[in-house]
């Protein structure tokens, strides 16, 4: 019987397999951020513990970094968490990209484009969204704080075998139709919790097109929809967006590195243990409406009905509260007073791109607040170079440096209590964006398309040409 | 670590699926650098109103449900971030227990590592102890040895639970000192270079 990417990469790294236990799985590489990292560091101190590879570890700092003057922090506690994790690095003998590096951005940002993120690698971080990494054919997971102390002292986790899904979506997508679309449809069809347990790996057509910038979109999102880990197994793709990055092998290592990449890939009488198939012809734009990602739908569709039961009542009737929503109100109808175009889920180059396209020459709605975060220094850099900048600011964007910022607002960006926000990040909890904050999860074109009209709109039913001003 | 085998205490209900860990622990109370001290804000901006008022009608601000040590709660609990905060103030708000018919990967993996036991159950189990939890003469007794659960009316049930974390959890040992223990097979790994490139 052959075997998945999932089963290949697990059984490379198992340190000790015995009965009763999970498997000691080696751990090829740990980021490290401000948040979730201090309490980890003081334990090995308490302890008068090492950390065992440094140079397979790697910080950042970005949740708590202010997007505009990021070197004053108004808020001593974010101040004291970011110093911590400076003196920590300087401790432990940790590379840092701290506010002064023009590498620094978000941790699931900067991995990749350093190259660090590699095909057939463990990687694991303080943050459920490092399944981004599985984006390149890595098992990716996010872990908590104990877990990062365990593996800076030990480079490995004691971790049980997940089972496995396969997740195929074939066909063409269609005009205006992102990868954020795609795991949004997918969550909103198998609910918050459909992954739980398992390692998915995302094959067919859709996925096969995509580029890497895509692929860590529809990764990045695994995890809301309760897998710890995706990812998609490394192709021609994969090899040359990596080619040249500052971390990854050179010349003749690098032809040694992609032949034993190639390996990777699944078998084909590799079994799963479930498969799910899909068309992604039939995905549109996808807007949530929801305190969760799965409470989504396509732009041309309605909030659900208690009628349709769908969703449990009681779930529906305290999202619809939250939301300040009506059962059955068309998407298109939902008030737009912000949007945040940024997060680890789609903060790329790509990302800026597409939303830049969509705004050009035109103005952001009155009464909206827009404002783009870029990932990291060097997307900003690029896009400044693009100039995009100026599109985004010309049209009325805010432009700011790159962190995690209105994702999770642990800076100062914050939507006010009651107010919606187009965002292209990957969490409408409550309050994730500010106390009372109304999250909607859109992709970088809808997002864009919602500041200028101030509203959810279709945006296969814009041609260029169609201006509002 | 304090170890855990037979316990003993009063639950509360929390009837809520899909429980999130940003509802757990809001984000502004995360940047703290210690561990401790993150009881005050379990559910912080469920409890408390704007003003920092409690809000009456929330579970936990019942009169019924104080005192009690074990949570019981709706599917799919702890889903979201993998902050350990959120095991961290469950249990120093009093938890040391959650019962649910599921939970997220990743909080339950940080419940263990923090002596706290995340006990499946089923649907219907769930809401039978859901039914009776108000009552303030009714305690649950978990004996962790052997794996079950029971109440003082005749009902009782069994769960699962990894065997290493068991143990981990009955000892109340630390894991990091036990992995290592495996220093020589994780060297021996290196030594292999089964690592796939330099980084």
């Amino acid at each position: 019987m052959g075997k998945s990417i999932i089963e290949k990469i697990w059984d490379r790294h198992i340190v000790n397999e015995e009965e009763n236990k999970p498997d000691l799985l080696y751990i090829d590489l740990q980021y490290i951020h401000e948040v979730t990292s201090p309490q980890a560091f003081e334990g090995l101190r308490l302890k008068g513990r090492k950390v065992r590879r440094p140079d397979r570890t790697f910080a950042t700092m970005d949740h708590n970094v202010p997007t505009v003057n990021r070197y004053f922090i108004e808020d001593d506690i974010a101040r004291k968490q970011l110093e911590a994790l400076d003196q920590n690095c300087k401790e432990f003998g940790i590379r840092l990209a701290d506010l002064d590096s023009p590498e620094q951005g978000i941790v699931h940002v900067i991995g990749p484009e350093l190259g660090l993120t590699q095909p057939g690698m463990t990687i694991v971080c303080g943050d459920s969204h490092t399944s981004t990494h599985g984006a390149f054919g890595s098992i990716a997971f996010g872990i908590g704080t104990s877990e990062v102390e365990h593996v800076l002292a030990t480079q490995s986790l004691w971790q049980t075998k997940p089972k496995t899904l396969k997740l195929e979506v074939n066909g063409k997508l269609g005009h205006g139709v992102m990868a954020k679309d795609v795991i949004l449809y997918v969550i909103s069809k198998f609910g918050v919790d459909f992954g739980t347990g398992y390692i998915i790996e995302y094959c067919g057509e859709v996925f096969r097109e995509m580029s890497m910038e895509e692929r860590m979109t529809v990764c990045n999102m695994s995890i809301e929809g309760g897998a710890r880990a995706g990812l998609v197994a490394p192709d021609e793709t994969t090899f040359s967006y990596l080619k040249g990055r500052k971390y990854v092998p050179k010349g003749e290592e690098f032809e040694q590195c992609v032949q034993d990449w190639k390996l990777l890939s699944s078998d084909e009488d590799a079994v799963y243990d479930q498969e799910i198939i899909l068309d992604g012809s039939l995905i549109s734009p996808m807007v949530s409406w929801g305190t969760n990602p799965g409470m989504a739908s396509g732009v041309d569709g309605k909030v659900p009905t208690f009628a349709e039961d769908i969703i449990d009542s009681k779930e529906l009737n305290r999202a619809l509260e939250y939301m300040g929503l009506e059962e059955g109100m068309p998407i298109t109808e939902i008030p737009v007073q912000h949007v945040f175009i940024g997060s680890c889920t789609n903060s790329r180059i790509e990302d800026l791109r597409q939303a830049a396209e969509m705004i050009e020459g035109q103005e952001v709605q009155k009464g909206v607040r827009a404002m783009v975060v870029p990932g990291s220094q060097s997307v900003k850099r690029q896009a400044e170079d693009e100039g995009l900048d100026e599109i985004f600011k010309s049209a009325g964007f805010e432009w700011r440096e790159s962190g995690c910022s209105m994702c999770l607002s642990m800076n100062p960006d914050a939507v006010p209590s009651g107010e919606h926000c187009a965002s292209t990040s990957n969490r409408n909890f409550e309050g994730r964006q500010g106390a009372g904050a109304r999250t909607h999860l859109v992709s970088p074109a809808m997002a864009a398309a919602a500041a200028i009209y101030g509203k959810f709109v279709d945006i296969r039913n814009l041609k260029k040409s169609e201006q509002v001003h | 670590m304090e170890p855990i085998t037979i316990y003993k205490g009063r639950a509360a209900a929390l009837d809520r699926k899909n429980v999130d860990t940003d509802q757990i622990i809001p984000k502004q109370f995360l940047k703290r650098i210690e561990r401790s001290g993150f009881g005050e804000f379990l559910f912080y901006n469920w409890r408390f109103d704007e003003n920092g008022k409690e809000r009456p009608d929330f579970e936990l601000n019942q009169p019924h449900n104080q005192n009690t040590s074990i949570l019981i709660a709706g599917e799919n609990f702890g889903c979201g971030s993998s902050r350990e905060h959120a095991p961290w103030s469950l249990k120093d708000y009093g938890f040391d227990i959650v019962i649910a018919p599921s939970f997220a990967d990743i909080f339950k993996s940080n419940c263990m590592k923090n002596g706290m036991v995340p006990m499946a159950l089923t649907q219907a189990e769930v809401k039978y102890l859901m039914e009776r939890v108000s009552s303030l003469d009714y305690e649950l007794t978990i004996d962790l040895p052997n794996q079950t659960l029971k109440d003082d009316q005749g009902f009782e049930t069994s769960f699962e639970i990894h065997p290493y974390w068991k143990e981990m959890l009955v000892k109340g040992w630390d894991e990091i000192s036990i992995t290592l223990q495996y220093d020589k097979e994780i060297t021996a790994y290196e030594s292999q270079k089964k690592v796939i490139s330099s980084i």
